[in-house]
């Protein structure tokens, strides 16, 4: 579904965040990927969705068989690609129902489905809610305004339940939780596996990763994946710490 | 946050095809020899066959009109404007005071059309009554007797001025005098027509009444004169839409409207301006100088402006009340977008004269391209305003590098029980946002829209409904390459 050869990627004033990173992630798998900061984590989910100010001078990124590169960020949206944001952005006076019901009709349209009118969308929010065991006074507000740190995330992971996307990435979903926030977007993660869809989680730490089991871990340091392996990787990291991973740079 | 400011810094110009009423209508039209002086006004009353006491009045005002100058107080950047080279009256040749819409030019009733504002009843927006004023005259008003039946008037200032002559004797120039300020004073000297709205004690008008006005000739302005009056525990709602050509040099339009509101009467008064905001460099479009106020006269009183300005080169308004009757209220919602080189200064007065009277303002100010958009307002609490109340909500949007936003409040506070709040902000549609829409799956215009209008929703949730789509539908059009 996704796969990623030799990217690199700079910024605006020149450094080189990511330097070669190779990774390969197939339908109805889950991966983690970790790494301490400033390792270039939210800077690979950037590049991949899409956001302006980044810089790829080399490498390439195919997605569901096309460059995904050369797609502006709406279209690989609307192409199924959703990344769930580290700091969820308020939109002032902007209904958070409106909102997502907006986003869900560009897809469809780009689809060729017929748009869901009021009644049908509604019917579909009223179940994910139950499901995620989100509360509805999250939706008559507007877009992430006053919204606690935990409500942001799992508006987040509620809008992900209801676009329904093919490749999934989660930045940071799990930093700054309490117990109970983290466990919903576990839920919300898990409930979402399956075998035509994609999940990527970036993490700085194990927590998330006790509710989820990954098929993939990879760590991700100096711009460069320079581990890769199953669940029990993340169980290794946690004991041992990013300290002993050295200079890969 | 990292990242370059690419997507906000590709400011395109608004497409010439982004204003859909650019076009002109081919008609043969009687004119006013271009220039200005007392002539000029001798033969506008002429034509009007206007009774003496009026054309007395018109004189006094252009008396005024030539000891003022242009105000020059405003943060506006403009050519001057030679007053002699404009023509002050132009109106489409037809049988004087057409009958019915049988009589009036099929080329004026397809113009209409072409606008949206289709003026046969039997297809007429349902629920609107339309005067429509092509520019110097009304060329039809729709729903006339229908309204008629419950002692309602409305019809044009000029058919008022021969059917009315007393109630327009009565209230002319009572809230805006001939001589209240130069542009006043040029409309009170020159005007050629406009609405009149008399609504009787205890009627609840039962349908939106509107104007719509439009400027075609090219070299003329329009001084309309729109007077509104309810008088005691009556309801209006009164709504304006104006359009023009797009043509390249600049046109005048110099407005007034006055409004009265007696005991425990309510005017809702709503404007849409869509004037032709010239192209992406600056040249033509329409330099809109309008004055309008309403006098709340009675006890409980309550008048309110919501006002969206999408248009004009130059705006130059300040819609105002004169809170008069103790426990009036005056209310003022406002969005103005400026885009390209658009320049507005707008806002309002509040003027608290009568006991425990109350003001909203909620001022909504979008500048992109290389727009200046500056809100004015005074808030004014007299002596005897005892208890007087007013909030100020001022905000502006910006997006993009190149423009400006500018809040000028300014507050006299003459008694000490009275309460007065400002608050003002000023934000950036950031990249952020942007993004965060986009990677949901909106356009990067439909994004700008979608956070355009929340922005303004306080305002917006003020119009009437049938006219709320249509501004949302504006103010997406208005902006329409704003971001690359």
């Amino acid at each position: 579904m996704l796969e990623i050869k030799n990217l690199h990627a700079r910024l605006a004033d020149g450094r080189e965040i990511l330097r070669g990173i190779d990774l390969a992630v197939n339908s109805g798998e889950v991966h983690a990927i970790m790494g301490p900061n400033g390792s270039g984590k939210s800077t690979l989910a950037a590049v991949l969705a899409g956001r302006d100010g980044y810089d790829v001078s080399e490498g390439t990124v195919t997605y569901l068989g096309r460059d995904l590169l050369t797609m502006p960020a709406d279209e690989r949206a609307r192409e199924g690609l959703f990344l769930a944001f580290q700091y969820p952005v308020e939109i002032p006076g902007v209904n958070n129902m409106y909102f997502l019901r907006a986003a869900i009709n560009a897809q469809r349209r780009h689809r060729g489905e017929p748009e869901l009118d009021a009644g049908q969308f509604l019917r579909a929010v009223r179940a994910q809610l139950k499901l995620l065991d989100i509360g509805e006074d999250l939706l008559q507000r507007a877009v992430n305004v006053g919204f606690s740190g935990g409500e942001k995330k799992r508006n987040e992971i509620f809008q992900m339940a209801m676009l329904a996307p093919r490749l999934a990435i989660l930045d940071e979903t799990d930093s700054g939780l309490d117990i109970d926030a983290l466990k919903v977007v576990a839920r919300g993660v898990n409930q979402q596996r399956a075998p035509d869809r994609a999940i990527v989680m970036i993490t700085h730490y194990q927590r998330l990763l006790s509710y989820v089991e990954p098929d993939r871990v990879h760590v991700l340091h100096g711009g460069r994946i320079v581990e890769s392996g199953d669940k029990d990787l993340a169980v290794e990291l946690e004991r041992r710490g990013y300290g002993l991973l050295g200079d890969a740079a | 946050m990292t990242g370059s400011i690419d997507t906000l810094q590709t400011v395109r110009s608004l497409s010439q095809e982004g204003y859909k009423y650019g076009f002109v209508t081919d008609i043969e039209a009687d004119e006013a020899p271009p220039g200005l002086n007392e002539d000029t006004v001798r033969f506008i009353s002429a034509k009007k066959e206007e009774p003496e006491w009026l054309l007395e009045w018109r004189l006094a005002a252009f008396d005024a009109w030539q000891k003022m100058t242009q105000p020059n107080w405003a943060k506006l950047n403009l050519t001057p404007i030679d007053y002699q080279a404009a023509t002050y009256y132009s109106a489409p040749k037809q049988n004087a005071g057409p009958k019915s819409l049988d009589e009036v030019d099929p080329e004026l009733l397809r113009t209409y059309e072409k606008l949206g504002i289709p003026l046969r009843e039997r297809e007429a927006l349902a629920g609107v009554a339309v005067d429509a004023v092509f520019d110097s005259i009304s060329v039809a008003t729709t729903f006339k007797e229908e309204l008629a039946k419950l002692g309602i008037i409305f019809c044009s200032m000029g058919e008022a001025v021969r059917e009315h002559p007393d109630l327009v004797r009565r209230y002319l120039g009572t809230v805006v005098p001939q001589n209240d300020n130069f542009f006043a004073a040029l409309n009170s000297a020159v005007f050629s027509d406009g609405s009149f709205a008399y609504v009787p004690p205890g009627v609840r008008c039962p349908m939106e009444l509107s104007t719509y006005f439009r400027i075609n000739a090219a070299k003329s302005g329009q001084f309309e004169r729109t007077l509104l009056i309810a008088d005691a525990g009556s309801y209006v709602s009164y709504l304006e839409g104006c359009t023009a050509p797009q043509r390249d040099e600049n046109q005048l339009h110099a407005a007034v409207v006055e409004l009265i509101a007696h005991d425990d009467a309510q005017i809702k008064y709503s404007t849409v301006q869509n004037w032709y905001p010239g192209d992406a460099e600056g040249r033509g479009g329409i330099y809109n100088f309008v004055t309008k106020r309403g006098a709340c006269r009675g006890a409980r009183a309550k008048i309110s402006w919501t006002q969206v300005e999408t248009g004009s080169a130059i705006t130059w308004k300040y819609p105002s009340c004169l809170l008069e009757g103790d426990h009036s209220v005056g209310e003022f919602y406002s969005v103005a977008i400026t885009n390209n080189r658009q320049q507005a200064d707008t806002g309002t007065k509040m003027i608290h004269i009568g006991r425990d009277t109350r003001s909203t303002i909620v001022a909504k100010g979008i500048s992109a391209g290389r727009g200046q958009n500056t809100y004015r307002g005074l808030v004014r609490v007299q002596p005897r305003a005892q208890g007087a109340r007013n909030h100020t909500q001022c905000d502006s949007l910006l997006i993009g590098e190149r423009c400006g936003a500018h809040t000028v409040p300014y507050i006299e506070v003459r008694n000490p029980s009275a309460r007065v709040e400002h608050e003002a902000t000023t934000s950036k549609i950031s990249e952020d946002q942007l993004f965060y829409c986009r990677q949901r799956g909106l356009s990067a215009e439909d994004a700008v829209s979608l956070i355009v209008n929340g922005f303004c929703k306080e305002v917006l949730k003020e119009l009437p409904m049938e006219f709320a789509v249509e501004a949302q539908k504006l103010l997406a059009v208005s902006l329409e390459g704003s971001v690359g």
